[in-house]
């Protein structure tokens, strides 16, 4: 069928586009940005904020742009001297209800409205009235929700409802009043929050902000070295994004600079996560193995997300049989540290001082989380930074990351392969996982390496994978409603799959909810953004000597020195761990 | 491992059904299969609130569970309409008319001493549960402006001054004859 195509002028350009294209879908055609600031191309039309009015030919009253369909010889205007006005106005309204904080505020220079605001020419203020004031909510481990900052745009409800499926927030009360919250506008900390930190992306001021750790590593850093031994570990999916921080094109790989940036702020030792997410593979082919032969429940899940897992508890409780009991990487590797390698360097453990770079605030809940405590209570990982937070601590410090030389991890536990590289990416885990599982199935040491089938951004993926004469049914989700689609299709019977890889953010880890905004000329849940950073994840993997898990000699050592069999009692008390139904239950 | 049961669904949907009165229990399992039955949101706090007078957090939290639908949303709706009450009903129910008629004659007078009389805004019960305090629009019954109705008696016009006289004689009349 062919497209009915509509013919409007748009500033007296003629252009043609499909039947169905909204003013500003066309206006962009033209290379015409029309303001926004409620409008998401990835969520549903919310029409709220109402900056994006154009002039139609023949109305008395502006239209917006981003919810009016073109129609045959419509003429619009999208800089006439009232819309300029009109636009003005509105941002001028928004920011007389808004604490004009930027010099303070962390989204200084990254803020939506401070750009629209600048980009429109509001220069002076004619509106100042009453301001809404709100308490700040900081009680979550992982979000801090600052209702003052909020201008009502409703995206953060939009993508907790339509990506993550979790339908935590919602507007409360009516009129000047109306505030985005929780349920009952309780705590996040008690509400079905599963802290992936969606919102914190998509929100165009700071309404939404992760939890600030930076000031406690600022002290540890500070602290003198008879006392503690600093320990860093960047994720795999920090290398690939935390140059755009520094402004580098997206998808620039910058492990070395990372490294050295590290070891100049001050950390003592620099591991990579990448060793702890060798050991996860280690740890759970061999669960996944024994599953296979009957030892427990399939499909086996993975359990490196926090988000998801949180979801899991709250949503899914019925699914802690099939969730894999690895700690992910970071929680892995952190115990390592504060045991093993404490042993080894002749340290307590409360000399050591963890501090993990994560692309996920929900890393900061699973920090925090009694089950990855040591039995006096102190946490495994002392504190996690995201990669924003990391990129300001580098900016504040005055390195200049972009011209830093190379370096290098720390041995032991910074060696790694390169399927330790692309857990960052949506099925990277489940292509790291098989690489090993097909060696330990068929004996064949040259098995396959890529699997193509998991590969790319697609939210759901599945395939069916032969390894020495089995048949292994796989899925690979990345979004919560992803993720609900497959334990649905699971629990009805419709589908018998093996083993599931789920992760929280859309995406993958590459966008997580502690990753670099975007560029302003990209959208956060762009899948671009995610393709260019897991593309740097991959070329990483594909550059390394070493591709599989159980290949990584630092690992076979470990298991020889220390930690006896894969799924032995050593490694189950360190590297396993366990989990509960949580409340309040979330709504399927 | 054993397959141990980890859900915790059966227990959720048991004090949910305990915290309802049983015709809001029923109404939504009637409603639980067909098509849109998330959009009787409103017709079922209304019945709450029928039953029991307002809708406590208790309240909410059960029919988001029994009705599967998100708890934010619930208190959203709740909160947006002011016809759902999210504190217990007072005893007695005052409604100040704040009509036109009413408020020419002085209802924001009248308001405002029943507010410092009470302890407590619009939308608010006094803390020994005697009064709660609503405003309502035009009751036609302008000739006697300003109007204050408490209960289902009205009273007019009413003076700054009477404002406490009218309230000690409710309070007066249930020292009385005390009822559970």
């Amino acid at each position: 069928m062919t497209e009915t195509m509509i013919n409007l002028t748009i500033d007296s350009e003629h252009i043609q586009v499909p039947k169905g294209t909204t003013v500003l879908k066309a206006a962009e055609k033209l290379g015409i940005h029309i303001p926004r600031l409620c409008y998401h191309p990835k969520l549903s039309l919310e029409g709220a904020c109402r900056i994006c009015v154009v002039q139609v030919e023949g109305f008395s009253s502006f239209l917006t742009a981003c919810s009016h369909e073109v129609w045959e010889g419509m003429s619009v205007q999208t800089n006439s001297p009232e819309i300029r006005q009109a636009r003005r106005d509105i941002v001028e309204l928004l920011l007389d209800n808004h604490p004009m904080d930027c010099q303070t505020c962390d989204r200084d220079g990254q803020c939506e409205l401070q750009r629209q605001a600048y980009r429109l020419g509001v220069r002076e203020r004619h509106f100042e009235g009453k301001r809404k004031r709100f308490p700040i909510d900081d009680q979550s481990e992982s979000v801090v929700r600052t209702p003052e900052k909020c201008i009502l745009c409703g995206r953060c409800i939009r993508v907790c409802e339509e990506v993550q499926g979790v339908h935590n927030l919602s507007q409360h009360g009516r009129g000047f009043e109306t505030v985005v919250g929780p349920a009952n506008l309780g705590p996040m900390d008690d509400s079905a929050c599963i802290q992936c930190g969606q919102c914190i992306n998509v929100c165009p001021t700071a309404a939404f902000l992760e939890k600030d750790h930076t000031e406690r590593v600022w002290e540890a850093l500070a602290m003198p070295r008879d006392k503690k031994h600093i320990v860093v570990q960047p994720a795999p999916s920090i290398r690939a994004a935390i140059g755009e921080c520094f402004g580098l094109p997206i998808g620039t790989p910058v492990t070395g600079k990372l490294i050295t940036a590290l070891r100049r702020l001050g950390f003592d030792a620099v591991f990579d996560t990448n060793f702890g997410a060798d050991l996860t593979i280690i740890e759970e082919a061999n669960e996944f193995l024994r599953r296979m032969n009957g030892e427990g429940p399939l499909p086996l899940l993975t359990s490196c997300s926090p988000g998801w897992v949180s979801f899991m508890e709250k949503f899914y409780p019925e699914m802690i049989p099939h969730t894999s009991t690895c700690k992910s990487p970071m929680s892995m590797l952190s115990t390592l540290s504060k045991t093993h390698y404490a042993e080894k360097k002749g340290l307590s453990p409360d000399q050591i001082y963890m501090v993990g770079i994560m692309p996920c605030v929900a890393k900061k809940f699973e920090a925090a989380r009694p089950e990855h405590a040591m039995e006096d209570g102190t946490p495994y990982t002392d504190a996690v930074l995201t990669t924003r937070e990391l990129a300001w601590m580098i900016k504040s410090y005055g390195i200049d990351f972009v011209n830093l030389p190379d370096g290098e991890f720390d041995r032991p536990l910074g060696i790694s392969s390169g399927a330790a590289d692309i857990f960052g990416a949506t099925g990277g885990v489940m292509e790291a996982a098989l690489r090993t599982a097909a060696v330990k199935l068929t004996g064949d040491e040259l098995g396959p390496l890529v699997f193509e089938d998991v590969r790319g951004v697609t939210g759901l993926k599945e395939a069916s994978i032969t390894l020495a004469g089995k048949e292994i049914n796989i899925a690979v989700s990345n979004g919560l409603t992803n993720a609900k689609t497959v334990l649905e299709a699971i629990k009805s019977g419709e589908k018998q799959y093996h083993l599931v890889e789920i992760m929280a953010c859309p995406g993958g880890c590459v966008a997580g909810g502690g990753q670099p905004y975007p560029p302003f000329s990209m959208d956060v849940l762009d899948p671009e953004l995610g393709r260019l950073r897991a593309k740097a994840l991959y070329r990483i993997d594909s550059d390394k000597q070493l591709r599989r898990s159980h290949e990584n000699p630092a690992i076979e050592h470990l298991y020889a020195e220390y930690l006896g069999e894969p799924n032995g009692e050593k490694a189950h008390h360190l590297l396993h761990t366990h989990y509960h139904a949580r409340m309040p239950r979330g709504i399927k | 491992m054993s397959a141990t049961n980890t859900d915790n669904w059966l227990e959720i949907k048991a004090a949910a059904e305990a915290a309802l009165p049983a015709n809001v229990v029923e109404f939504i399992a009637s409603l639980n299969g067909t098509l849109h039955s998330e959009s009787h949101l409103i017709a079922i706090l209304h019945l709450v609130q029928a039953e029991t007078g307002w809708l406590s957090t208790e309240q909410m939290e059960a029919v988001a569970q029994l009705a599967q639908i998100p708890l934010a949303k619930v208190t959203g709706v709740a909160t947006f309409y002011h016809y759902f009450r999210l504190q217990p009903r007072g005893k007695h129910m005052i409604n100040v008319c704040l009509g036109t008629a009413c408020y020419v004659k002085g209802a924001d007078k009248i308001s405002q001493r029943l507010m410092d009389n009470l302890g407590i805004q619009f939308g608010e019960t006094t803390k020994d549960g005697m009064f709660s305090l609503e405003s309502t629009r035009c009751l036609g019954t302008c000739g006697l402006a300003p109007v204050v109705m408490i209960d289902d008696q009205v009273h007019g016009p009413v003076t700054p001054g009477e404002v406490s006289l009218i309230l000690e004689r409710y309070l007066k009349k249930d020292k009385a004859a005390p009822k559970a």
